[in-house]
């Protein structure tokens, strides 16, 4: 199929600590996301949801079943996505799989996950679980993970220790303006540096926190999007690799080759490169994978992310405005949403509905990790309809 | 790093009798560690080596004070690099390693060796039960 394939609708949950269990989170997104592009649930033709963890969280399994009973999509082909923290990103993949191949003209992802009933040492055990039994016999953290990355990286390129801090307090500063944040409050840089240590040279607002939500998007022919909307998004550019299990076997702890690869295959199928994007959310799942990331995707040499921070060309009225929606640090990460929610920011940024964080931007980059990197996938998003 | 002649350790909860640091030779020579049923460039594994003979250069460390259940708090980690020569003597290759560190105060290009351990965290407190395929045991890193 040549026919461009567009997202028509999107929606996310409030993000937080939420008394709601994954199944209601998932509806909640999903049926919004219906309402919000007026299409009826009948003519949903499949139905994915994006998840890393129900079963070890909540015990609960069968979560694309329960998606598509409780919205009425029956007989809609339902799948559950499961690619970690990038299980989202991976999410839009499949979904947009399903339009381009032709085996479905409506197709509804939703990402969710709860979190927030567990320990954070549980719900940390649960993520660590990822890693190969060699790494998680060390008692071994996709936090500590970042600290030591953290260390390597400002070693190696002489970076200041306050320009991971600067980081967060973008992200805490952007997402004031958005109402589905988990936190909308700034950080000044004291608070961050002076904050306890969770992975040494990392303190506690180098991290993200843990988070209960949902979000959707709706996919469908572009054809059949201008039967709904005059503005709506087109996917011109979706690609996934994959890096090493064991995150010690890499050649250059600060390079991650799954934002490379992915990305490079991205802009090639969108027929555009890093300076044609307008906005970018990345998964700052903790600070130093906004640098890692900015340099893989081509936004930043390598070693040099850290300057682009501190000269404020990532601010939401830089040159390349970074995580607009105030990023995983302080929208949250509830992990099988996030990949999705990154989605819903670029929609709404790309077809104007970005209120107090609009920017101007007709093409953006969504950047969803899993793991330490492990797994990336990298979506374009640019102006459709009206909105072009 | 040099080649390490010290008799086995018991320090630190080691035992005589302990297995080795086990990483995996492949056809290409390149090394491992975890060894993986197909190596770099699609190559067979061809042997072990028992990294617990050698040293290790620290190439980054943490201090991670968020540890999950079962796992010391604060658990000092570092990823370390040793360099092992080929059977024939010609050549070095680099293997990398991750494990915990038995203190503070180790500074990335300090020299470390492996020392055993035979519970690095508790058994089956973690999300994975104590009679999984995961095992318990294993090195953590001294200075030397």
């Amino acid at each position: 199929m040549d026919e461009p394939v567009a997202v028509v609708g999107a929606s996310m949950t409030k993000f937080g600590e939420r008394d709601a269990w994954v199944q209601e989170l998932l509806a909640e997104a999903g049926k919004e996301c219906l309402e919000d592009a007026g299409v009826a649930p009948s003519d949903v033709e499949h139905v994915y949801a994006a998840n890393m963890a129900s079963g070890e969280f909540e015990g609960q399994g069968g979560i694309m079943n329960a998606l598509a009973h409780d919205l009425d999509l029956l007989p809609a082909y339902s799948q559950r996505v499961d690619q970690t923290s990038s299980s989202g990103g991976a999410g839009i993949y499949a979904a947009w799989q399903s339009i381009a191949s032709g085996a479905s003209e409506m197709t509804l992802l939703v990402g969710g996950e709860k979190m927030t009933h567990r320990t954070t040492g549980e719900a940390t055990d649960v993520i660590a679980s990822i890693t190969h039994p060699a790494e998680y016999k060390q008692g071994v953290t996709l936090p500590s993970f970042a600290g030591m990355t953290a260390r390597h990286y400002l070693e190696k390129y002489d970076a200041p220790r306050e320009s991971l801090a600067k980081v967060a307090v973008k992200n805490h500063k952007n997402g004031v303006e958005n109402p589905h944040a988990q936190f909308r409050k700034e950080v000044d840089l004291e608070t961050v540096l002076e904050s306890p240590i969770v992975a040494d040279p990392l303190r506690l607002y180098d991290f993200c926190p843990i988070t209960d939500g949902s979000a959707a998007l709706l996919l469908c022919p572009e054809s059949v999007a201008q039967e709904y909307a005059d503005e709506y998004a087109i996917i011109s550019g979706v690609a996934g690799a994959t890096d090493t299990h064991v995150v010690h076997e890499r050649e250059d702890p600060t390079t991650m080759g799954g934002v490379v690869e992915s990305s490079q295959e991205a802009y090639e199928m969108a027929g555009i490169g890093p300076d044609d994007v307008d906005v970018a959310e990345l998964h700052d799942m903790f600070t130093i994978l906004e640098f890692l990331q900015m340099e893989g995707l081509g936004f930043a040499d390598p070693g040099e992310a850290w300057k682009h921070v501190e000269e404020g060309r990532t601010d939401r009225d830089g040159e390349l405005p970074i995580n607009t929606s105030g990023g995983l640090k302080s929208k949250g990460h509830p992990l099988g949403a996030s990949g999705v929610a990154q989605g819903v920011e670029i929609y709404e940024q790309v077809t104007g509905e970005a209120g107090p964080r609009q920017v101007d931007a007709d093409v953006g980059l969504a950047c969803n990790v899993g793991g330490f990197g492990n797994c990336v996938i990298t979506t374009i998003l640019e102006s459709g309809g009206e909105a072009a | 790093m040099s080649e390490d002649d010290r008799t086995p350790k018991t320090t630190d909860g080691g035992t005589d009798a302990q297995p080795p640091f086990a990483a995996t030779r492949y056809e290409s020579g390149a090394i491992s560690y975890p060894g993986h049923p197909t190596g770099p460039e699609g190559t067979e594994p061809a042997e072990t080596v028992d990294l617990a003979e050698y040293t290790a250069e620290v190439v980054t460390w943490t201090t991670s004070t968020a540890t999950p259940p079962g796992v010391r708090q604060p658990n000092h980690l570092a990823i370390v690099e040793f360099e092992v020569p080929d059977p024939s003597g010609d050549d070095v290759h680099s293997v990398r390693a991750l494990g915990q560190l038995t203190t503070d105060g180790v500074e990335t290009g300090d020299e470390v060796r492996p020392v055993y351990v035979e519970e690095l965290r508790e058994p089956g407190v973690g999300i994975k039960d104590e009679d999984s395929a995961q095992d318990w045991d294993g090195y953590r890193f001294e200075p030397v």
